[in-house]
């Protein structure tokens, strides 16, 4: 996956570098500049097996900062915000692998790098029998949640980097 | 032989009544098809007979589509144009709540037995901290009984069909205030056929699709408060049950 640009971001950021659980690493730019969800709405995305994105929704797309170009074929951590803990998703692929729905709340980082909050829920696509993929629909987080997730997962990233 | 059975999402709205029976005499033409309309005043009542593999043909609630298509083996065959199922929450006109976020625990909502517009509403008061368990519910029988419960402040807040809401009168919408509008866009009622409906499933959809230029097909949608009909593909309703289960 390509670094972020430094064009496309807003002022104030800072660089990171983002390490993968494939060890691949992504420099991002990070801003602190939340970008609320938008009200009544649901944000709406699918990806194959290995979580490249197939389809997304107006609003997944407009939240994102990234045309329907940049998204599609792209893998789904390319929304991934240095702030969030490995072990989250670590806990979203073990529990969809055990063939069940997982729920969190994520900070997603935007193309321009600010970022927005969501409460995700991901369920896998069954087709005969089989996974073909998985849908993932966000929506609006509640304030006092996100305040609790923004202590807790600091703390697992403290303890992730020691 | 025993007539096709086909039934109604009990949450349509009244005055469209006839035209669903309108509708079946004409589809029954189209096809050369016995049919037999079968409408349920609830949906428990709905659903047993569902579970008694009584129905062939429905109009079906979104959130009975994950049972009719995965359980009982439902085929889609098309969904109303232009017609998604969004949710107004409402609150008294007079009320202090101007935003989702001044709701506080014990809210007391008004809705009624529709289950997608509950399981939509309840989703989206969920940012307010708002659960099932500290939020009083009062399950009433029509959209018009929600509305006379916020005005007379028995409630704080009510669910509604936007649909339902819209239809409602200039007096009563008046007295009320649109607190949220979902715009999810993909959520919405889908014809089913049951596996015994089979042999039949081309043919219908065929019909429905092309039911504006058939005879008197765009009176009989007119009657049903339709536009028209559009393909819905089994995965599209496959993923749009996919969405109601992260929601659930």
């Amino acid at each position: 996956m390509q670094d972020m640009h430094q064009d496309d971001v807003v002022s104030s950021c800072i660089e990171q570098v983002l390490v993968y659980h494939d060890d691949s690493r992504r420099k991002v730019y990070v801003a602190d500049q939340e970008v609320p969800f938008p009200e009544g709405k649901l944000i709406v995305s699918r990806t194959n097996e290995a979580g490249i994105i197939t389809h997304g929704n107006q609003s997944f797309v407009e939240m994102s900062g990234f045309t329907e170009d940049e998204l599609i074929g792209q893998p789904h951590h390319i929304l991934r915000h240095p702030d969030m803990p490995k072990a989250a998703f670590k806990d979203l692929w073990d529990t969809l692998a055990r063939g069940e729905k997982w729920s969190g709340y994520v900070k997603n980082l935007r193309k321009d790098g600010a970022y927005y909050w969501v409460l995700a829920t991901v369920v896998a696509n069954i087709r005969g029998g089989e996974v073909t993929g998985y849908t993932s629909v966000r929506r609006k987080p509640s304030r006092e949640r996100i305040a609790e997730c923004i202590e807790l997962y600091r703390q697992m990233r403290l303890e992730e980097a020691s | 032989m025993k007539p096709y059975t086909m039934t109604v999402s009990p949450d349509f709205m009244p005055d469209y009544i006839a035209g669903w029976y309108i509708f079946n005499t004409w589809l029954q033409r189209q096809l050369g098809q016995s049919i037999h309309l079968e409408l349920y005043n609830d949906f428990a009542t709905q659903r047993e007979a569902i579970s008694r593999d009584e129905i062939d043909l429905i109009y079906a609630n979104p959130f009975d589509a994950a049972m009719l298509v995965r359980e009982k083996g439902f085929s889609a065959i098309a969904a109303p144009q232009d017609k998604p199922d969004e949710v107004i929450l409402a609150v008294p006109a007079e009320s202090p709540v101007k935003k989702l976020d001044d709701l506080t625990p014990g809210t007391r909502i008004a809705r009624t037995d529709d289950p997608d517009v509950n399981l939509i509403g309840m989703m989206m008061i969920e940012s307010a901290d708002l659960k099932a368990d500290n939020t009083h519910v009062q399950m009433l029988d029509s959209y018009v009984l929600v509305a006379k419960a916020l005005f007379q402040e028995r409630a704080d807040l009510g669910f509604f069909l936007k649909e339902a809401y819209e239809s409602l009168s200039d007096f009563v919408r008046s007295q009320l205030s649109v607190l949220l509008s979902s715009e999810i866009h993909v959520v919405t009622h889908v014809l089913l056929a049951s596996p015994a409906f089979t042999t039949h499933q081309d043919e219908l959809r065929a019909c429905l699709l092309d039911m504006p230029h058939r005879d008197k097909g765009q009176g009989v949608l007119d009657s049903m408060g339709l536009s028209g009909w559009q393909l819905q593909a089994q995965e599209d309703t496959e993923f749009m049950i996919d969405l109601m289960d992260t929601l659930a």
